[in-house]
């Protein structure tokens, strides 16, 4: 079990700054998911904690021992491959085997280790077979076996489990928040699916080109995001933002400039309720996605075309509707996308007075 | 169905069947036909002797040599320019100008015609003015016979074969070792493998089959070595550089002994042929992933 500190760390590879003074906290035994769309830095950084990759600049911590010069082995943590990266030419034995024996454990143990994790993996029956006589469950299991049979401090997950269909890839979703409980180790997890990340990091940190733009729990995330990047890219659909020029009929009173609002597609409210205090916008539904439970609206505005989801009500079928955003429900955002949360509405127009 | 329609798929394979049996079926039967009979090319009677060709071969203390000259020169061709084009091939398989040009140097030996490179390593290796000579001069050591020795002919021919196999060689196990995902390395650093212990339980597995390729294709390629041994050492000095294939000319287009020389070539077909069998046999069991 161990701390990750990432102090001023940098990346850059030739002349391009990948990483720039990058500091983070990832705290012992908590399961934190790096997420960001591609090319944000996400990977660099887990390879530098494994030691794939070496920083330009900055230091690296793991369980209070500075690991700047310690070779990938050395470093106490294990690692699981997108591409899980098993060795063809091993067995399943071989292959979760192999780095036990390059510890120098002996035999007997090395045996006692193997049969205990292929039964907690539920590898057992395959133990003699190939990888690629697998199925892609089966090698992400032997993936997950080989890193965890060397007890390391530190797991490391690389989009584990994007190779995998739907239906296996949320009974794997399951399986490794279990496996996260039943070891109590530091799990840090990449993946560019915010659901993925929503769904099993306890601590989320949001990535986009180098640097950090929010690290807390998915909770915070969605409903306090710090910036427009985090609120947009959090939730799905994500959170619909206008630019402050087309908001009409709503006066802003704020420290600093608005540059734009943003409300999610969950919390605006489709006509009818009357009393409701709210920014109102009048629209055409182009699109309707009915989900069962949810429904999914897509709705063209004077102020640009907007999602609204709605639970557990019916579909509205008529194709004209007014759409009401509780003013609690608003965000506001500086024009550089910084969030601005001291924002007074002057002028709060009654829904029944019209929109547009 | 009419009569075309039946016809059109053969008559599609036809000029392919055709030329296939011309230049490569039949003159194997008439090879094997010919192995037992006396004949001299020109004489219009051939003499039926059975299998006294073959016993005649098998006695003849001469073509038993040229049948170890071959195994010897084959063997050390095939472990020195494998061995050799691994190594080089480990050394160059990285990005970089010089990497590449090193690449490209090594590989051009393989598009040099066979008679051309053995003038050239004539006059290298000659043991008066060669430049080899002159060289191992520089160092101290005494001059080599080269060529002109039963004692280093045989070696000097496996190093001329050796220096023009090596690139292309080098350059097939660059593609193998290119093929390995760069993960599999990372995954063997995590596991705290040794650079020696990747070699040897990761990438060396992983480039069996192209070992075995390159050992099996080397291996058919020697056994068939002819242009040099006809023009550097015709395969004297006593014997010592005469294979397989030169024999064969030999006692067909020099003594027009075409029976004798046919039989040779039945045995030459069946030593090939097993490599071959061998080689597909192996194939069969490669390791294939994903």
């Amino acid at each position: 079990m161990a701390q990750i500190e990432l102090k001023h760390v940098s990346k850059k590879f030739k002349d391009d700054v990948v990483i720039e003074d990058l500091n983070l906290t990832i705290k012992d035994g908590s399961f934190t998911v790096l997420v960001g769309p591609s090319g944000c830095g996400k990977s660099t950084t887990l390879r530098m904690i494994a030691g794939l990759e070496k920083q330009s600049g900055g230091e690296i911590w793991i369980g209070g021992r500075c690991v700047n010069d310690t070779a990938p082995g050395q470093r106490e943590v294990a690692m699981v491959f997108q591409n899980y990266a098993l060795y063809p030419t091993m067995t399943v034995r071989g292959n979760i085997e192999f780095g036990l024996k390059n510890k120098g454990i002996g035999k007997q143990e090395r045996q006692t280790l193997i049969s205990d994790i292929s039964e907690i993996v539920g590898l057992t029956p395959h133990l003699d077979k190939k990888p690629q006589n697998l199925s892609g469950g089966q090698r992400q299991r032997v993936a997950l076996a080989r890193a965890m049979v060397k007890k390391p401090k530190v797991f490391i997950l690389d989009e584990p489990l994007s190779n995998l269909d739907a239906k296996l890839r949320n009974q794997m979703r399951t399986e490794l928040i279990q496996l996260h409980k039943r070891l109590g180790t530091t799990f840090v997890y990449v993946t560019h699916d915010q659901m993925e990340a929503m769904s099993m990091g306890d601590e989320i940190v949001v990535m986009d080109k180098g640097m950090i733009q929010q690290a807390d729990s998915p909770l915070k995330l969605y409903h306090d995001p710090v910036n427009l990047f985090t609120a947009q890219f959090i939730g799905t659909p994500a959170m619909n933002v206008m630019n402050i020029r087309d908001v009409q009929g709503l006066e802003l009173e704020a420290a600093d400039r608005v540059g734009f609002v943003g409300f999610r597609p969950e919390q605006a409210l489709i006509g009818v309720n009357k009393n409701t205090e709210g920014y109102c916008l009048e629209g055409e539904i182009i699109t309707s996605e009915s989900l069962g439970a949810e429904n999914i609206y897509q709705i063209k505005t004077g102020s640009g075309v907007f999602f609204v989801k709605t639970f557990l009500e019916s579909l509205v079928k008529t194709s004209r509707v007014s759409v009401v955003i509780p003013y609690e429900h608003l965000y506001y955002f500086q024009s550089d996308g910084e969030r601005i949360r001291e924002v007074y509405i002057r002028s709060q127009q009654l829904v029944s007075a019209g929109g547009l | 169905m009419t009569v075309w329609e039946k016809l059109r798929p053969y008559s599609m394979v036809a000029p392919s069947i055709i030329i296939f049996s011309m230049f490569f079926i039949y003159p194997i039967f008439y090879m094997i036909y010919l192995s037992m009979f006396d004949w001299n090319f020109v004489s219009p009677t051939k003499t039926f002797v059975g299998l006294q060709n073959f016993k005649e071969l098998l006695l003849d203390a001469d073509f038993r040599q040229v049948l170890s000259n071959t195994t010897i020169y084959t063997l050390l061709t095939v472990t020195l320019t494998t061995g050799l084009a691994l190594m080089l091939a480990l050394w160059l398989n990285r990005k970089g100008v010089f990497h590449a040009f090193v690449q490209g140097a090594i590989f051009s030996p393989h598009i040099i015609s066979l008679v051309s490179i053995s003038l050239l390593w004539s006059w290298l290796m000659d043991p008066e003015y060669g430049l080899l000579n002159w060289a191992i001069g520089l160092l101290g050591f005494g001059k080599l016979e080269w060529l002109s020795h039963p004692s280093t002919s045989l070696v000097s021919l496996v190093i001329v074969a050796v220096w023009k196999g090596v690139g292309y060689n080098t350059l097939v196990f660059i593609a193998g070792l290119q093929s390995i995902p760069k993960d599999i390395y990372e995954a063997a650093a995590l596991d705290e493998s040794k650079p020696w212990t990747t070699f040897m339980k990761l990438m060396l597995p992983m480039l069996s089959p192209t070992i075995f390729f390159l050992v099996i294709i080397n291996m058919i390629g020697s056994f068939q070595v002819f242009e040099t041994i006809a023009i550097m050492t015709q395969g004297g000095p006593i014997n010592s550089t005469n294979t397989l294939v030169y024999y064969i000319y030999e006692y067909g287009f020099r003594f027009f002994k075409i029976g004798y020389a046919s039989a040779a070539g039945v045995i030459l077909l069946g030593i090939v042929g097993i490599l071959t069998i061998i080689y597909f046999k192996l194939l069969s069991k490669r390791v294939h992933y994903r």
